[in-house]
């Protein structure tokens, strides 16, 4: 008898187990593939290509045909195009059905044939802007009027390759050229330091205090912290144009208010001078997003033991020293995740400033920037290049934020 | 021991701020309300608040420091002095005012002030009163700084141009127009379609719903309950997704889509949506899966069933609560999502509501119509917030992640 030995590497049950979790993960890890990843690469592929917004529609071959009665004589006319102004087409090919009744008597052009009554034609390149007509006397039996309706009915097909400049082998550096050139760049990174560090520093300082606020109970606590999470719920959009309209320096109430108090002397355009606009929309992300830090640090709080605090009252500690000695200790924990995560994501938000100024009266961000310099300069190469930049600082911050969570429990 | 550890320096001081924060919220609130000048008294609050902490040391109970104070702010602002200056307000306007202060002053200030001796006092009581005030001042600062722009979004769907910009501080509503005052929003459901963006935005938010648990559910039981390689390593970087920035996203995906002619669809939304929610719901339920005793779904499997039999009769019933706060979650990312309908929908044949909000930000309509969308697109999610408060709360403290 052999010694029994225990098996070593996976059974076939760990196989399985194995696979059917793939198979269950597949869909998933398909769909972000596709939809995070790729886009991923794609930045990073077009940020080095010189592609504008108008560059998204490949140039194509356009044909238009008419039946004209020149003098006496009637024309088949055809009109080529090339539908972008400065890229070339090569091998184009076009076929048509000549409607019966309509037969042909002048030359067609030489890269032209007739067969039976097709014609096919071949034409190697049209060069950007290309727009030639190329007339053909017929001659039509029986109504010319009905000719024309046959001639409309049956259209003609044309196709044609052209150079797609996503895909071809050119690449440049004037993205980045064109992102770095200047002080731009670095204002527009001081900027959205700023926003970043006081938006997240200002969330989670009123997150705190509210959450302490309501860590007791007494009647209404419940309906305050629906209300105070009220913030965070509601779409962006429209609490972003609620602010606008309540700061509006012509109408708005924040002003009028503000004057009436005799705390300013004339109406100031919050969202619209500096540095007001910046201040503003910082103050935007703290109010918007401190019912998540709220949440959050209320949850732990409930969660810390009482007899912790009972102790300390033996001990004869004042609240302040409570507070400072075993409440904060106890909160270090989910505030310093609650900093990485909005650090994270306030550096990531577009959708609050853009509908609060439109980047304007300096309060130009990175992600403010993308938008900017793809839609409306239209240049997709030189947002995808900010885009890339903005991706590198978050590598940067997620190595960060991966070293505090695996320390980190609970989220 | 430092100064302000004496009664009759600390009390005067708290109900000095105290005053004058009460001022400047019953200001506030009712030139919002009814758009007369009322204006808080720096100087005046400062004096009455400290002739009234002077007072509430000396006298004995709660119940009669409350009173005094009450009754003293309310007899100065009905004689239109006082720390609330009332110019131009009606006498009924002075008496809610008045009243407003006075219980604002008098019943908190008593509450504050109650275990303060007159003389020294220990850190306990110190401590304790400066908590009360901030407790105060919190609760006020919160409640408004929330209550103020959805007020006033509110009111000024309610209102007309004109009236806007005669005083933007009288939001005062008048009743007997009836119907009329809700002519913003026949005009949005009428002329600007917005019946139709209602109910596209809720199909679109339900179907993100379906698809993300369809995708979500089978992948989270996987990480939860299945032993493979790499699932350490998968359930982490399922979050350092949310670490890409969506306008990073969008840009390829509006190239993708405009080449494929998916920009412009609401079957693009539907295929875009699910998958910027899919992580997070997968994340949620795996924390979930994990907690749920593994041996019933082994007596399951030991009865016969298989893997996805079990999912279906086991795991599914056992996580209906983390089922609907995930359900809730993604429908309130889908319902307000904006940037990818705004980059991705041109015709206005097919615009969510969010981004039929955003077509209203133009000069020629009229700011009552885009308060009036951001109040039809706020009130769905609202009301489900509301009901279901319960469900969403877990489902934010969960995912925690909308960016």
């Amino acid at each position: 008898m052999t010694e029994p030995t225990p098996p070593t590497g996976r059974g076939a049950l760990a196989r399985r187990e194995a696979r059917l979790a793939w198979s269950l993960l597949f869909p998933t890890i398909a769909a972000v593939a596709l939809v995070v990843v790729l886009p991923l690469f794609a930045v990073f592929w077009i940020s080095f290509k010189p592609v504008g917004l108008a560059d998204l529609r490949p140039p194509t071959p356009m044909v238009r045909e008419s039946l004209r009665t020149r003098g006496a004589v009637p024309e088949l006319e055809y009109r080529l195009r090339n539908s972008s102004q400065d890229l070339e087409i090569t091998d184009i090919f076009l076929s048509d059905t000549l409607p019966e009744g309509v037969s042909l008597t002048g030359a067609l052009p030489d890269f032209c044939r007739l067969d039976g009554r097709e014609i096919t034609c071949r034409l190697d390149r049209m060069e950007g802007g290309y727009n030639e007509r190329f007339r053909i006397a017929v001659t039509v039996a029986g109504d010319i009027e009905a000719a024309e309706a046959a001639l409309e009915g049956s259209l003609p097909a044309i196709r044609g390759s052209s150079d797609n400049i996503l895909t071809n082998a050119t690449f440049t550096l004037d993205n980045f050229r064109r992102v770095f050139d200047g002080g731009e760049f670095l204002a527009t990174l001081g900027v959205t330091l700023f926003y970043t560090v006081f938006g997240t520093i200002g969330a989670i300082l009123l997150g705190l205090f509210s959450a302490l606020l309501l860590n007791r109970s007494f009647r209404g606590q419940g309906i305050l912290r629906g209300l105070y999470l009220f913030p965070y719920v509601a779409p962006i959009i429209a609490v972003a144009f609620a602010w606008v309209i309540l700061f509006d320096p012509f109408s708005g109430s924040a002003n009028a208010l503000l004057v009436q108090m005799g705390v300013t002397t004339g109406p100031i355009n919050f969202f619209g001078e500096r540095p007001w606009a910046l201040i503003m929309v910082t103050l935007f992300a703290m109010w918007g997003y401190f019912p998540l830090c709220f949440l959050f640090t209320l949850a732990r709080l409930q969660s810390i033991e009482t007899d912790m605090y009972e102790a300390a009252d033996m001990d004869g500690a004042s609240p302040f020293q409570k507070f400072r000695y075993l409440t904060l200790p106890m909160l270090l924990g989910i505030l310093s995740v609650l900093f990485l995560l909005r650090f994270i994501w306030t550096f990531n938000k577009f959708d609050d400033i853009f509908l609060l100024t439109g980047g304007g009266a300096g309060t130009r961000t990175l992600t403010v920037a993308v938008y900017e310099q793809a839609f409306a300069v239209s240049n997709i190469g030189a947002g995808a290049a900010v885009a890339v930049v903005i991706f590198l600082c978050l590598l940067l911050f997620s190595l960060l934020f991966f070293r505090f969570l695996s320390r980190e429990e609970g989220l | 021991m430092t100064a302000l550890h004496r009664g009759y320096i600390a009390a005067p001081l708290i109900a000095a701020v105290w005053t004058f924060v009460i001022a400047i919220t019953v200001a506030v609130a009712m030139s919002l309300v009814t758009g007369d000048a009322y204006r808080p008294s720096l100087t005046l609050s400062a004096l009455c608040g400290a002739a009234l902490g002077w007072a509430a040391l000396a006298l004995p109970g709660g119940r009669a420091v409350a009173g005094l104070c009450g009754a003293a702010v309310l007899g100065l602002t009905l004689a239109g002095t006082g720390p609330l200056v009332t110019e131009g307000a009606g006498p009924a306007g002075r008496l809610v005012a008045g009243a407003l202060a006075g219980a604002g002053i008098g019943w908190p200030l008593a509450h504050i002030l109650r275990a303060m001796p007159r003389g020294a006092m220990g850190r306990h009581e110190f401590e304790a009163a400066v908590i009360g005030l901030l407790s105060g001042i919190g609760y006020i600062f919160f409640t408004a700084i929330v209550v103020i722009p959805f007020y006033v979004m509110v009111m000024t769907s309610l209102k007309n141009q004109s009236e806007l910009m005669l005083n933007p501080l009288d939001f005062s509503i008048d009743l007997s127009k009836g119907w009329a005052l809700f002519r913003s929003y026949g005009e949005l459901l009428t002329e600007f379609n917005f019946g139709l963006y209602l109910w596209t935005s809720f199909y679109v938010s339900v179907l993100t719903v379906l698809i993300t648990l369809l995708f979500s559910v089978p992948g989270a039981y996987a990480v939860a309950r299945l032993r493979f390689a790499g699932r350490a390593a998968f359930s982490r970087s399922i979050l350092l997704i949310y670490m890409v920035p969506m306008i990073v996203l969008a840009l390829p995906i509006y190239i993708a889509f405009s080449t494929t002619g998916l920009r412009n669809t609401i079957l693009g939304i539907v295929l875009i949506y699910p998958v910027t929610t899919i992580p997070v719901a997968l994340y949620m339920l795996q924390g979930y899966f994990r907690g749920l005793p593994a041996e019933v779904e082994e007596a399951g499997l030991m009865d016969g069933l298989n893997r996805l039999q079990v999912i279906w009769r086991i795991t599914l019933p056992l996580s209906l609560p983390a089922l609907a706060s995930v359900a809730l979650y993604v429908f309130m990312i889908a319902w307000n999502e904006f940037l990818l309908a705004f980059m991705l929908l041109d015709d206005p044949s097919k615009f969510t509501l969010t981004r039929g909000i955003a077509s209203l930000n133009s000069s020629e309509i009229p700011r009552q119509h885009l308060m009036a969308g951001a109040v039809i697109a706020t009130v769905p999610i609202m009301v489900i917030f509301l009901g279901l408060e319960r469900f969403m709360t877990r489902g934010l403290t969960a995912g925690a992640v909308k960016g």
